[in-house]
């Protein structure tokens, strides 16, 4: 079992220079999570989840306060952080298992120990047998957990998943979901989903972190006290998801003026 | 899955038998001009002619002679202009530096007919198999510059995260991650190249005349000694020669691109 690691983010802003104007998209964010902990952050778009997660895997830099994995501060992309991005990115010239055996091709060991390793990530995300097949000759659902089997392959104490199932169909995004918090509690990580999809959201975090936009920054953050598996129709579950989608219900309403206001302005000018 | 991929590269390389109609009919209606005396049968030979001293040439020495060397100055010359093709293409292509300071330099230099520069590398250099080399290293030079160029800036954003995220090395991108993701773009210049070069060695050979020995060399005695049938008879030689290679680049690409979708 790997080691599941602690993060912690203090006082967070992030700023992007359009036309040489500073604009704030993340602005005093702090959340600290456990290790093992599945977190999952839902906004809409604009809000910088996205920002932030790119933050953690270390595809970006530059920015005030701390991000701290188990004490240490986050600079650039580690082996310890795994990330699962919208589009699979495989390597189409590779086969499945080569493109698992990416995840590996920096991380220390023999061999036959990272084969051996591939493999059992393959058969984690039920893709046995597919070992050889090139990247066009999978379906969308499968190249994902590809990704997936990649991004946990040299086994990181923090995964990271940047909206992983946005482009797939409702069926294969309810199994999908099933078999994240599967692979979740088999590998014991923690885990960092950003999602626009509250039930996604809902159905996978311990919390729920409400993110708001123009500057992206924490509304809420609510707990999801209940069992796993969690039966969507339950409840609970539909309470804590209208609970969730009650932050968003004020958003669309200023979205709505705002828009409305702009559309009399066009039609007076 | 796997039958999908096995059927439809058979389908690629299986013999296309429809394309020997028009070489068929051609050859039919020549003999026939010939036979029937409708044309002056000292410039247009008549068919027997050519296979006659085709026949004849087959059973000399010194024609697969001719094609070897020919053979050997084609692939020493595309090699090299493949090599430092790719080379030059990939620096373009992967540095900025690089492309704003030889770029200028490379498409102005490419616009030169490769045949206007014949004097001047006859001039320094001889009409020996050098120069006759450097001249098809060229030819083959600037398709494979411009393929590798286009792949290698073709690389994904997303795909150069990735290589990020799992740490690699600067070596690890050039041979794991631009070089793959740009080898269809680099196979075809190569392929191009290939056929340039092939052209190139005739036009060499024909045009860099020496005592040396060659297939264009022999075109170039057949002119010499209006022995028409020798010309025609080396023209279906270095046809079949270009084919021939076009055949195999051919097969080494569907080979080496078989992880890319077969419908197109």
């Amino acid at each position: 079992m790997p080691h599941a690691g602690t993060i912690e983010i203090k006082n967070l802003n992030k700023q992007y220079d359009v036309k040489g104007k500073p604009l704030k998209v993340l602005d005093n964010i702090s959340l600290s999570i456990k290790p093992g902990e599945f977190i999952s952050i839902v906004g809409s778009s604009g809000c910088g989840k996205s920002t932030l997660l790119r933050l953690l895997i270390g595809l970006e830099s530059g920015y005030e306060g701390e991000i701290l994995l188990d004490g240490k501060r986050i600079s650039g992309t580690s082996l310890d952080r795994g990330i699962v991005f919208q589009e699979h990115r495989l390597f189409p010239w590779l086969s499945v298992e080569q493109n698992v055996g990416l995840g590996l091709l920096n991380a220390p060991g023999m061999q036959s120990a990272k084969d051996k390793n591939v493999q059992e990530h393959i058969d984690l995300v039920g893709l046995k047998g597919f070992e050889k097949a090139y990247p066009y000759q999978l379906s969308g659902g499968m190249s994902q957990r590809v990704a997936i089997a990649r991004a946990l392959v040299n086994r990181p104490e923090v995964l990271l998943l940047d909206e992983p199932f946005g482009a797939l169909d409702a069926l294969t995004r309810t199994r999908l979901q099933q078999e994240l918090q599967r692979i979740w509690q088999a590998e014991g990580i923690t885990a960092i989903l950003v999602t626009h999809d509250v039930e996604e959201a809902v159905y996978l975090g311990d919390r729920v972190v409400v993110m708001q936009p123009r500057p992206g920054r924490i509304k809420r953050i609510l707990d999801v006290p209940l069992t796993r598996p969690r039966e969507r129709a339950s409840a609970d579950f539909v309470a804590i998801k209208d609970d969730v989608l009650s932050e968003f219900s004020h958003e669309i309403n200023h979205a709505t003026v705002a828009e409305r206001l702009e559309r009399a302005n066009v039609l007076a000018a | 899955m796997s039958d999908t991929t096995t059927t439809s590269t058979a389908s690629k390389t299986a013999f296309n038998w429809r394309g020997l109609v028009l070489p068929i009919t051609f050859v039919v209606a020549w003999y026939a001009a010939t036979a029937l005396n409708l044309v002056n049968t000292k410039l247009i030979v008549p068919p027997a002619g050519v296979v006659t001293t085709g026949l004849k040439e087959l059973t000399h020495g010194d024609f697969y002679l001719g094609i070897a060397l020919s053979l050997w100055r084609d692939l020493s010359g595309f090699t090299l202009g493949a090599l430092t093709g790719i080379a030059v293409g990939a620096l373009i292509g992967a540095s900025r530096l690089a492309d704003k300071v030889i770029g200028p330099t490379f498409h102005t230099a490419r616009q030169i007919s490769l045949f206007a520069w014949l004097p001047l590398l006859s001039a320094l250099v001889g009409t020996g198999d050098l120069s006759k080399i450097i001249f098809i290293a060229f030819s083959a030079f600037y398709p494979v510059v411009l393929g590798t160029l286009e792949g290698v800036r073709s690389v994904s954003k997303a795909h150069a995260e990735v290589a990020k995220v799992y740490g690699f090395s600067p070596a690890q991108v050039f041979f794991k991650l631009i070089l793959p993701a740009a080898s269809p773009q680099i196979l075809s210049g190569l392929r191009l190249g290939l056929i340039y070069a092939w052209l190139a060695t005739i036009g060499a050979e024909y045009l860099l005349v020496n005592d040396g020995q060659g297939i264009g060399n022999t075109v170039f005695k057949g002119r010499m000694a209006f022995n028409v049938e020798l010309i025609v008879f080396g023209l279906v030689v270095i046809g079949a020669v270009g084919n021939v290679f076009n055949r195999i680049a051919e097969l080494i690409e569907v080979r080496l691109l078989r992880w890319r979708a077969p419908a197109r």
